[in-house]
């Protein structure tokens, strides 16, 4: 597979949109799912998506062809999430006063965190429980998450897609899925 | 309270990072600590739960979408994809490569003097002349060489790489043309294979 794409990006060089397409298809279901967990929200995964692909396409004669061309996808559409998620910082704080009322600040809307009942285990709403909690993860955590049980990379790949020292990368992997542990304990 | 290196190595068989001997400790303390145990499944629930959301798809519309925001493609290589989608563009181009090709080396090769075989033409030094008061029959094709019209030919005349005189007395039924330059020259062997493609249907009707 790591063949064709090669093939394939050496046409994109020489301006064959065509072959980009078939970049896009092998490419287009991980990239998406990567922007989806990352981001949480079905039409920014889109967006940031569609403009990773194009990223790689107006920069690929910058793509160095002996490393793995997934890697480097991966770090362009990984950077935009968390570009991303900087951008929109929440406009709204838990600890800010709820407006007309007294005393009273968002941490009350939260629901109380207390084990679901056993209705709740339906496949659907597990998975959206799971990417609720993702998405709570601090995006450092997250990214790593995400890149290593939802991409299934190996750590390796994952420092290099973060391009972070490989005992960083084991750390946030490790926070992180000690965070959701205690969040899908009672699941 | 347990030791803080259990937890790690929790995470080193998790990463799939633990050697055999880490693996044993890890084993007889889950076995002692129940707590540990739990904490152990836990994570492992955990990890499984992660995994067991990854299989979405990208929206129906979406490589057709990356692609409709991609700069212009270039030129050639539209042109590129034209023949290679259209096997029978490229063999027709092709083959009209490798025809004015052929036309162009005979037409080179070509230097040698001859005319077309009528009776009454008389021929002298490269020159044909149509004497006075003869009528030739048939179409004249002179290559490489000068014709001289005095007297009638009843058909077309052809001179190619060559010359022509006709005299005020001279008379040709047919169109008369001369054949100067390859382009002529093409010209003049795509009209003559159109004739004679119609010419051999005409026989065939005629029989």
């Amino acid at each position: 597979m790591e063949a064709i794409v090669k093939k394939r990006i050496k046409q994109v060089i020489k301006g064959d949109q065509d072959a980009f397409g078939e970049i896009v298809e092998i490419y287009k279901n991980s990239v998406y799912q990567l922007c989806y967990r990352m981001l949480g929200n079905r039409q920014e995964a889109e967006d940031i998506a569609q403009e990773a692909f194009l990223r790689a396409y107006v920069n690929i004669k910058s793509f160095n062809q002996d490393l793995k061309f997934s890697t480097w996808l991966f770090r362009i559409a990984t950077n935009l999430c968390i570009d991303r998620l900087r951008k929109k910082k929440p406009d709204y704080y838990l600890d800010a006063e709820v407006a007309g009322t007294e005393g009273l600040t968002m941490y009350s809307q939260i629901p109380s965190e207390t084990p679901l009942p056993e209705t709740e285990l339906e496949s659907l709403e597990l998975q959206e429980t799971v990417q609720k909690e993702i998405l709570k993860l601090p995006e450092k955590y997250r990214s790593a998450i995400v890149l290593k049980y939802i991409e299934d990379l190996s750590l390796n790949e994952i420092s290099e897609i973060l391009d972070l020292p490989l005992g960083t990368v084991k750390t946030r992997i490790h926070r992180g899925r000690e965070a959701l542990r205690q969040q899908l304990r009672y699941v | 309270m347990c030791p803080e290196q259990i937890i790690e190595l929790m995470h080193q068989y998790l990463d799939e990072e633990i050697d055999s001997k880490e693996e044993q400790v890890l084993r007889e303390h889950l076995q002692s600590c129940k707590e540990c145990e739990e904490i152990f499944n836990e994570l492992k629930k955990t990890v499984a739960f992660v995994k067991s959301i990854s299989n979405m798809q990208a929206p129906p519309d979406f490589t057709a979408n990356v692609l409709a925001r991609l700069p212009k493609e270039k030129k050639q290589v539209l042109a590129a994809r034209l023949l290679r989608n259209h096997p029978f563009l490229s063999a027709a181009s092709l083959f009209v490569v490798l025809m004015m090709g052929s036309l162009f080396s005979t037409w080179n090769q070509d230097q040698e003097f001859s005319v077309s075989k009528q009776q009454n033409l008389v021929v002298k030094n490269n020159t044909v002349t149509v004497p006075k008061g003869e009528v030739v029959k048939g179409d004249v094709i002179v290559r490489n060489g000068k014709l001289k019209i005095e007297g009638e030919v009843q058909g077309n005349v052809t001179v190619i790489h060559g010359e022509k005189y006709l005299a005020s007395a001279g008379h040709v039924t047919g169109q008369i043309d001369e054949v100067n330059e390859v382009f002529d020259w093409i010209w003049y062997q795509m009209k003559r294979s159109a004739k004679e493609v119609a010419g051999f249907f005409d026989q065939k009707e005629a029989k």
